[in-house]
């Protein structure tokens, strides 16, 4: 084997084995920076090995055998005085040898489960859990990360070693909360591996729309957490209304980069496998017999979409009632604008005006562009022209996509083309 | 990335033999660590082909040909498929090679495909100038 290809292949394996690598050694070493670095070390010994030995017949356990034999050396060495890291001979005294045998077996589940829970701890910024996320749990690299978001690699390797002396400083348990604080952290988990999604979804920043390895990350560690926590309803809701969303990823774009709007997309083009893996997703979330969270219901909202072969045939008031129940739940301005378009395709644009007005003057959507595009949509509807004009023109104003603009201003035309009088 | 392992069809597997026991617990532990990996998207197992129906073209434009199984060539039918989500080519080659040897008996053989995707058809330049035409062309006739 060549050494290009065993490094590739050895790259391949790490980004398999490292999350549970580095979950175990964790629990042993009680410090997920030490552990990062033992498992790294075993990868470099093994691109040293592999391409003359070949790969081992099962490579986790010959990564984590040698990752092992790191710790005990350290240890010892730490123990004769030859206090090379300090770090190191801080936490020498936490484990045993006994302690790093007992680790090497074992279910891996909890340990990955408590890394999760650790990467995505609240004393930790969003930026940081993120990073810490992608790079311990997905394996990615700090390139990787940097090129996802946009940013210098430097800046995400700063966090993610800031993140790391955070969790230590702070003492941070390497546990499963539980009790009351369980449904907390694991709230942040969720909300961590759905901004991940979403940031790869919808590409706050930069020209692509989509950058879709983020939301493959998001949507396999998702998968993951749905099998090591199955007992957790909205882990499966979060699963499914990835899943879905993940299903119209291929059609949210036009061959220029223009953003399609669901309304528009081609249906033909969803996903249909990914599709029926959140409606499974789904099931699993209901079956569980709790009232559904924010998760399952906008992957409830999702299904409804998905499963209607246009907008006309789509069920608009199953759509309203999961949003007044997700706004009930989880109440925000955009979710109320939400509502307020499920509730005039169900009931009539009058109905639909009820809620926008009600939401007039905002704060949060003083420069949402949505909220007079919603409005002048209605007013069109309703007949009511002149002042349609005006509020899609107001939208035409505040939005920074240039197609979208044209379309607004588009439709506010056709508004004032129908308050000139007849000619005939 | 998407790949597709197929697992080739045996003799065993076209005279509707069951696998052991044995090589069934396998693969099941095998699907379980894909499950947990987060990486599995579908696996189905197929029945022989003498349950399967073959449609051909043996005339271009002419009218197909349909043909009830079994057919012969054991090596060129599938007995199954799974299904997998990866991030690279050599990920999805660790994964096959984990796969238990899907037969038992010296006949196994496990073949590894990507799937197209959208973007890799959206990316050719060739189908981006026939859409960029095609834009223009509805522009000019919105126009008109």
């Amino acid at each position: 084997m060549s050494r290009a290809s065993a490094h590739r292949t050895a790259d391949a394996i790490w980004r398999m084995e490292s999350p549970k690598l580095i979950a175990s050694l964790t629990r042993m070493v009680r410090d997920v920076g030490l552990a990062e670095d033992l498992a790294q070390d075993a990868l470099v010994i093994a691109l040293e090995r592999w391409p003359v030995t070949g790969i081992p017949d099962n490579p986790g356990a010959w990564l984590m055998t040698t990752a092992k034999r790191r710790a005990i050396d350290l240890l010892r060495r730490n123990k004769v005085g030859e206090r090379k890291h300090e770090e190191l001979a801080r936490h020498a005294a936490l484990y045993t040898e006994a302690d790093i045998d007992g680790a090497i077996d074992g279910e891996v589940g909890d340990d990955l489960l408590r890394l999760i829970f650790l990467t995505c701890h609240p004393a930790l910024s969003a930026e940081a859990r993120v990073a810490l996320t992608l790079r311990l749990l997905c394996g990615l690299t700090t390139d990787e990360i940097a090129r996802s978001y946009l940013v210098a690699e430097p800046t995400i390797a700063q966090r993610i070693v800031r993140a790391k002396r955070t969790l230590n400083a702070k003492g941070v348990p390497f546990e499963v909360p539980e009790g009351k604080e369980l449904k907390e952290r694991l709230a942040a988990v969720l909300e961590v591996i759905y901004l991940m999604f979403n940031e790869g979804y919808s590409a706050t920043s930069g020209e692509n729309w989509t950058r879709p390895l983020l939301c493959q990350e998001a949507l396999r560690l998702g998968r993951v957490l749905a099998e090591i926590a199955q007992d957790e309803p909205e882990v499966h809701g979060l699963v499914a209304l990835m899943e879905i969303q993940a299903s119209r990823l291929k059609t949210r774009i036009g061959a220029g980069g223009a953003p399609i709007l669901l309304k528009d997309q081609n249906r033909a083009l969803w996903d249909r496998l990914l599709i029926r893996r959140g409606f499974a997703a789904l099931e699993r979330s209901r079956r569980l017999g709790r009232a559904l969270g924010p998760y399952s219901l906008q992957a409830a909202i999702a299904a409804c979409h998905a499963e209607a072969t246009s907008v006309e045939d789509t069920n608009w008031v199953r759509i309203a009632a999961l949003y007044e129940a997700l706004s009930t739940l989880s109440y925000s301005p955009i979710v109320e604008l939400n509502r307020a378009v499920a509730v005039s395709m169900a009931f009539g644009p009058a109905f639909g005006l009820q809620i926008v007005d009600a939401l007039h003057g905002e704060p949060s959507l003083l420069s949402y562009h949505l909220l007079p595009s919603v409005r002048g949509d209605l007013l069109m509807k309703l007949g009511r022209y002149g002042e349609a004009a005006g509020e899609l023109e107001r939208a035409a104003d505040m939005t920074r996509n240039e197609r979208e603009r044209e379309l607004l201003l588009g439709r506010a035309a056709e508004c004032k083309e129908k308050l000139k009088p007849s000619t005939e | 990335m998407r790949f597709m392992m197929i697992v080739k069809a045996t003799s065993d597997s076209e005279a509707g033999a069951m696998p052991s026991q044995e090589l069934i617990d396998a693969m099941q532990k095998y699907n379980e660590e894909l499950v947990k990996a987060g990486v599995l998207l579908a696996a189905d197992g197929l029945q022989p082909s003498s349950n399967g129906i073959r449609i051909s073209y043996p005339e271009p434009g002419g009218k197909p040909k349909v043909i009830d199984g079994p057919f012969t060539e054991a090596k060129e039918l599938i007995a199954g498929y799974t299904l997998i989500e990866v991030k690279s080519r050599e990920e999805a080659v660790e994964w096959a090679l984990r796969m238990p040897d899907p037969h038992g008996f010296g006949q196994g053989e496990i073949e590894l495909r990507q799937v197209f995707d959208v973007e890799d058809l959206m990316e050719d330049p060739d189908t981006l100038a026939k859409e960029a035409a095609l834009r223009k062309q509805v522009e000019q006739q919105r126009k008109a």
